[in-house]
C-alpha cells in the first residue's frame, strides 16, 4: 500500500483551514440523525468530540472502559492549556505559538496541522469558559496565564494545579447534557476489542462488556478513536492503571498505519520511584519550574540534608547550561539533563537517580502565600505522598514516562490510512513532532474535539455507503476473532500474572528505548521482548470466568498488545537514525551532548504498517516540508 | 511489613457477601494501600485463587475510581482517596477491614467494586451549562472576581469518588450535588439554567434513592478534596430559590446505562 495524500488545503498557511471549512460538505439538520458515529474514549478529546457531534444531532455511541466518562486519564493534567491571547501583552500571536510548537517538536511535524491548532488555541478558552471551567482569574477578575516550558511569553491558562480535570469535567458535562437530551449514549465499563471494517469502510466495533463479559456489536457509519496514548508500554509511567494501546493497536492491525511509535515523551519533573511493587509514578506539574529552581550537589555521593548544602557547592545545571531558558528548558532536554547528571553520579535519593526542585529562593522572594497561592495542591499531593513537605526541603524529581507524540497516522481530515476510522487526541500522530511543549496536550485534544472532527467527520459521513447490520458476516468474523483472542488467553494456564510480563518488558523498554537510545541496546531490547512475549503465552494465568467480571483478563489482553507495540517502538527508533526531540540516540549527538538532528534523510513522518505476528512491519514515509519555519538547530542557550 | 486482611468477597450483585481473611507480608512502608493490594492479588494469582476485584484508575487522587471502606472508614484514615493511603500509616501486624462503598444507591459488582453511574444520571439533570459546542463571548468581557472563582473551584474540584455518600448515615449525595450546583451557580455562565438546576438534581437524587442529608457532616469529614458542608447550605438555599420562582419543567426522563 501507499500512504495516501495527507490532504493539506492548497493557499498560504494562514488561510488553509478556512478555505478547508469553506469547502466541505454539509449535512443537513433533519438528514443528521440518519448517521451514527461511535467515539472510543471519553477523556478530553473523545468527550469533547462525542458532545459536539452529538450537539450537531448526530447520533452518538460513546465507550469508555473507566466506570464513569468522567475518570478518563485527562483528568491528571495539572499545569495548564496554552492559547495564543496575549493577554499579558507580550506580543505573542498565532504564528509564535505556531512556531514555539514546531521548534518544540524538533521540526518533525506537519506545518498545516501545527497552524491550526495555533489557531484554534484561542476557540477553546472561550468554549471551556462557557461550559463554566473556573480559570483562574486576577484581581480585575480578567483570566490569568503563566509560562511553560519552552517558551518565552505567558499563555498559559490554568485552574490551580487541575486544569486537566476542570477542563475534562466541562467536556464531560457537554457530553451527558447531550445523554439527557437524548442525542448521545454513553457505554461504561466497556472496551472496544476488535475495529469491524465493511468494504474497506469502519463500520462498527466490537467491545467487551467489562461488567457482564458479554461480547457486543455496535455498528456506525463512522468509528473515532480517542483512546489517548501508550505509555504505559513502559510499566511506571504517569499513565493511568488502565491507559492501554488496545484500540488503537486492532485499528492498526486492520491496517491502520501507526506513526513514529518512537516518539515518546519522558517528563522531566515526577517522583522518582521508591519500590519494586511500585504501580504508577506521579506527575509534579511542570508548572512549578517557574519558580522552582533545579540542582544537584557539585560533589558525587554529598550526602548532607539539602537545606544544608550552600549555594556555590550546587549544581543549577539547568541555569547554567541554558541560560535563555534556565529552569524552563522543554521536557525532552530538561529530561536528559537530568539523566546525564545522575549518570555522572550527581544523583540524590536512595537510589541516586533523583534531582533536587527547590522552592527555597521563590519563598524568600515571593512569599509563603504567593507560592500556596500558585501550588498549593501540588505540594500537598507531594507530601501526601513522600511525607515531605516542600515549603522546607526541596521536592526530589525524576524524569518519567508521560506522553506518547506517536500515534495512528493521519492526514489533514485526521482520518487513519482506514476510511471512516479517524484518531484524535493522544491516540494520533499529528501535532507534537518529536517532542510535546508543556500544556499543549490539552490544547490539542480539544482542538481536535470540539473543533476539527465535529466538522471533517460530518463532511466524511456525506459520502456513500451501505446500509450495515449487526449481523453480517464481517460483525461475526470480528467477534471470532475476539472471542479466540480470550480463549488463547484464558488457556495458557500458567502460574504467573500479566503484571509481572508487563514489568519485565517495561524494564527492558526504558532502558533501551527511553531518554537515550543506540543500536545496540534497541537490537538487545527486540530480542528481549520476544523472549518475555514467549513467557506470557506459555506462563500468564488469569482469572477464570469469562463471561463475568474479570479484571485480571482486562489486564492480560492489554499487554498481549504492549508486547507487540513495544517491538515496534524498537524498530522504529532503530530505523530513526538522527536524534531529534524525545528521540535521542547516542550516536548522533553534538559534541556538547545536544540532539543532531538528520535532515536530509529524516525530515519525514515513518508510517509502519502492520504484516501479520510472523511479518516484519513496512515502513511507508511521508516527506515533511518546511516553508513557513526555517530549519534550525534547536537552542534553548 | 505484615498483615491480617478481612476483605468483603461478593461474586455478582444481589448474591450475599462475606469477608475472607488473607496475611500479606513484607510489604514495603512506603506502597500505597492499592500497591499493597496488588501485590496480594500477584501471590494469588500464582496459587491459582481468584483475586480481588477492585477500581483504580490514575492512583494519584484525581479520577475518583478508587473506592474503598477501610476500618470502617470510606477511603481510609487520613482523609485522601484510597490510592493515597500509604501502609506506612498503619501498625505493623494490624488487621485491617476492606470493604465496598456501602449504600443502597451503588450496589456491588463484585467484591469491593460497586456501581456509581446514579452519579453520573445526577449531573444529566442538570450539572451543565446550556453551551453547546461553537463561537462563544470572548470570556475577558465577563470578569469573574477571584473571590467568586475560588468559592466556585473549591466546590468544582470534587472528584464524584462518593465517598460523601459512603460515609453518609442516610446514603445522602448531597455534599456530591451542592458540590456542583454551588460551582456552577456562583459563575455568570451558570445563570440561565439556575432557577431549574438545583431541583432537577435534588429530584433525580431522590429518584436514584440516595437518603436526605440531617446534618451528621460525616460526609465533609471524608471527603478527600474537603469539600465544605457551605456547599450543602448553598443547595438547600438555591433549592428553595427556585420552587419559590417560576415552577421550573420537568427535568428530562434519565435512562440507566
Amino acid at each position: 500500500m501507499n500512504l495516501p495524500d495527507a490532504k493539506i488545503p492548497p493557499g498560504p498557511i494562514e488561510k488553509k483551514w478556512q478555505t478547508w471549512l469553506d469547502q466541505h460538505r454539509l449535512v443537513g439538520p433533519n438528514n443528521r440523525s440518519d448517521s451514527k458515529v461511535i467515539v472510543i474514549g471519553t477523556g478530553l478529546a473523545g468527550a469533547s468530540a462525542a458532545a459536539s457531534l452529538a450537539a450537531q444531532g448526530f447520533r452518538v455511541e460513546s465507550f469508555c472502559f473507566q466506570d464513569s466518562s468522567r475518570r478518563a486519564h485527562s483528568i491528571a493534567a495539572q499545569g495548564g492549556i496554552n492559547a495564543a491571547k496575549d493577554y499579558a501583552n507580550e506580543g505573542d500571536s498565532v504564528r509564535r505559538l505556531f512556531h514555539d510548537t514546531m521548534k518544540g517538536g524538533d521540526f518533525r511535524s506537519r506545518e498545516a496541522n501545527v497552524w491550526r491548532l495555533a489557531e484554534l488555541s484561542e476557540n477553546i478558552i472561550d468554549q471551556a469558559v462557557a461550559q463554566g471551567v473556573p480559570f483562574n482569574r486576577e484581581y480585575g477578575g480578567q483570566l490569568a496565564t503563566r509560562s511553560f516550558g519552552g517558551v518565552l511569553v505567558q499563555r498559559t491558562f490554568y485552574s490551580r494545579g487541575q486544569t486537566g480535570q476542570q477542563l475534562l469535567l466541562g467536556a464531560y458535562s457537554a457530553l451527558q447534557h447531550q445523554v439527557a437530551s437524548g442525542n448521545a449514549v454513553v457505554h461504561d465499563r466497556h472496551e472496544m476489542l476488535d475495529l469491524v471494517l465493511v468494504d474497506g469502510q469502519a463500520r462498527g466495533v466490537i467491545v467487551r462488556n467489562l461488567v457482564t463479559g458479554e461480547i457486543e456489536r455496535h455498528a456506525a457509519d463512522a468509528v473515532i478513536l480517542a483512546s489517548g496514548g501508550y505509555t504505559n508500554v513502559y510499566y511506571l509511567s504517569t499513565n493511568a492503571m488502565g491507559s492501554n494501546v488496545t484500540a488503537a493497536w486492532r485499528a492498526h492491525r486492520h491496517g491502520a498505519l501507526m506513526a513514529n511509535p518512537c516518539y515518546t515523551q519522558i517528563h522531566p519533573t515526577c517522583i522518582p520511584q521508591s519500590g519494586e511493587y511500585q504501580s504508577k509514578l506521579t506527575l509534579m506539574s511542570e508548572s512549578l519550574r517557574n519558580d522552582g529552581r533545579v540542582w544537584v550537589p557539585r560533589k558525587p555521593g554529598d550526602d548532607r540534608a539539602p537545606t544544608d548544602i550552600p549555594d556555590q557547592e550546587r549544581y543549577y545545571y539547568l541555569e547554567e547550561r541554558y541560560p535563555a531558558f534556565g529552569n524552563l528548558a522543554p521536557r525532552d532536554i530538561a529530561s536528559r539533563a537530568a539523566k546525564v547528571v545522575c549518570d555522572d553520579g550527581l544523583g540524590v535519593g536512595g537510589t541516586g537517580r533523583g534531582v533536587y526542585l527547590d522552592f527555597r529562593d521563590a519563598i524568600a522572594e515571593r512569599g509563603h502565600d504567593v507560592i500556596e497561592g500558585r501550588y498549593g495542591n501540588l505540594f500537598e499531593m507531594y507530601e501526601n505522598i513522600t511525607g515531605d513537605n516542600p515549603y522546607e526541603t526541596p521536592m526530589m524529581i525524576y524524569p518519567a514516562p508521560h506522553y506518547a507524540m506517536g500515534g495512528l497516522w493521519v492526514d489533514y481530515e485526521l482520518q487513519t490510512t482506514i476510511p471512516g476510522l479517524f484518531a484524535i487526541g493522544e491516540a494520533n500522530f499529528s501535532d507534537h513532532g518529536a517532542n510535546r511543549l508543556g500544556a499543549s496536550a490539552l490544547m490539542q485534544t480539544l482542538a481536535d474535539g470540539y473543533f476539527i472532527a465535529p466538522h471533517t467527520v460530518a463532511h466524511y459521513l456525506t459520502g456513500d455507503r451501505e446500509p450495515v447490520s449487526t449481523s453480517d458476516s464481517a460483525f461475526e468474523q470480528a467477534e471470532d476473532a475476539v472471542e479466540s483472542h480470550i480463549t488463547r488467553l484464558m488457556d495458557v494456564d500458567g502460574t504467573t500474572a500479566a503484571q509481572v510480563f508487563h514489568r519485565e518488558m517495561g524494564n527492558v523498554m526504558l532502558d533501551n528505548c527511553g531518554m537515550a537510545r543506540n543500536a545496540e541496546g534497541l537490537e538487545r531490547a527486540l530480542t528481549e521482548i520476544r523472549a518475555i512475549k514467549r513467557d506470557f503465552w506459555s506462563d500468564l494465568r488469569v482469572d477464570p470466568g469469562r463471561d463475568e467480571f474479570n479484571q485480571s483478563l482486562e489486564y492480560a489482553n492489554r499487554v498481549s498488545d504492549f508486547l507487540e507495540l513495544g517491538e515496534l517502538m524498537c524498530v522504529d527508533a532503530l530505523r530513526r537514525e538522527e536524534s531529534c526531540g524525545g528521540h535521542f540516540r547516542e550516536e548522533h549527538q553534538t559534541p556538547d551532548g545536544e540532539a543532531l538532528r538528520d535532515d536530509d534523510r529524516f525530515a519525514k513522518v515513518t508510517a509502519w504498517e502492520y504484516r501479520g505476528e510472523q511479518g516484519d512491519p513496512v515502513p511507508h514515509d511521508e516527506p515533511l516540508t518546511f516553508e513557513n519555519v526555517k530549519l534550525a538547530t534547536r537552542s534553548y542557550k | 511489613m505484615k498483615f491480617k486482611l478481612e476483605i468483603w468477597r461478593q461474586f455478582e450483585t444481589g448474591e450475599e457477601g462475606h469477608f475472607e481473611t488473607f496475611e500479606v507480608d513484607g510489604i514495603d512502608p512506603e506502597a500505597s494501600f492499592l500497591e499493597m493490594l496488588d501485590q496480594l492479588n500477584e501471590r494469588l494469582t500464582g496459587e491459582k485463587r481468584r483475586t480481588v476485584a477492585f477500581d483504580s484508575d490514575c492512583r494519584e487522587g484525581i479520577c475518583g475510581s478508587c473506592s474503598l471502606v477501610i476500618d470502617d472508614t470510606p477511603h481510609g484514615p487520613r482523609q485522601v482517596t484510597s490510592c493515597q493511603t500509604y501502609m506506612r500509616d498503619f501498625e505493623d501486624g494490624s488487621t485491617i477491614r476492606v470493604e465496598p462503598f456501602r449504600s443502597t444507591s451503588f450496589p456491588v459488582i463484585r467484591d469491593l467494586v460497586t456501581d456509581r453511574g446514579a452519579l453520573d444520571r445526577v449531573i444529566q439533570a442538570g450539572g451543565y451549562t446550556g453551551a453547546t459546542t461553537g463561537p462563544q463571548p470572548e470570556p475577558n468581557s465577563m470578569p469573574v472576581a477571584p473571590e467568586v472563582q475560588e468559592r466556585a473551584m473549591d466546590a468544582a474540584i470534587c472528584i464524584g469518588c462518593g465517598a460523601c455518600v459512603a460515609a453518609c448515615p442516610n446514603g445522602s449525595a448531597m455534599l456530591f450535588t451542592g458540590a456542583k450546583v454551588t460551582h456552577l451557580n456562583l459563575l455568570p455562565q451558570g445563570q440561565p439554567e439556575r432557577a431549574n438546576r438545583a431541583i432537577a438534581m435534588v429530584d433525580q437524587m431522590d429518584q436514584e434513592g440516595f437518603g436526605g442529608c440531617t446534618n451528621f457532616g460525616e460526609c465533609s469529614r471524608v471527603c478527600p478534596q474537603e469539600i465544605s458542608l457551605d456547599v450543602i447550605g448553598m443547595l438547600n438555599r438555591e433549592y428553595r430559590r427556585g420552587r419559590l420562582g417560576k415552577r421550573p419543567k420537568d427535568p428530562p426522563a434519565m435512562r440507566a446505562q
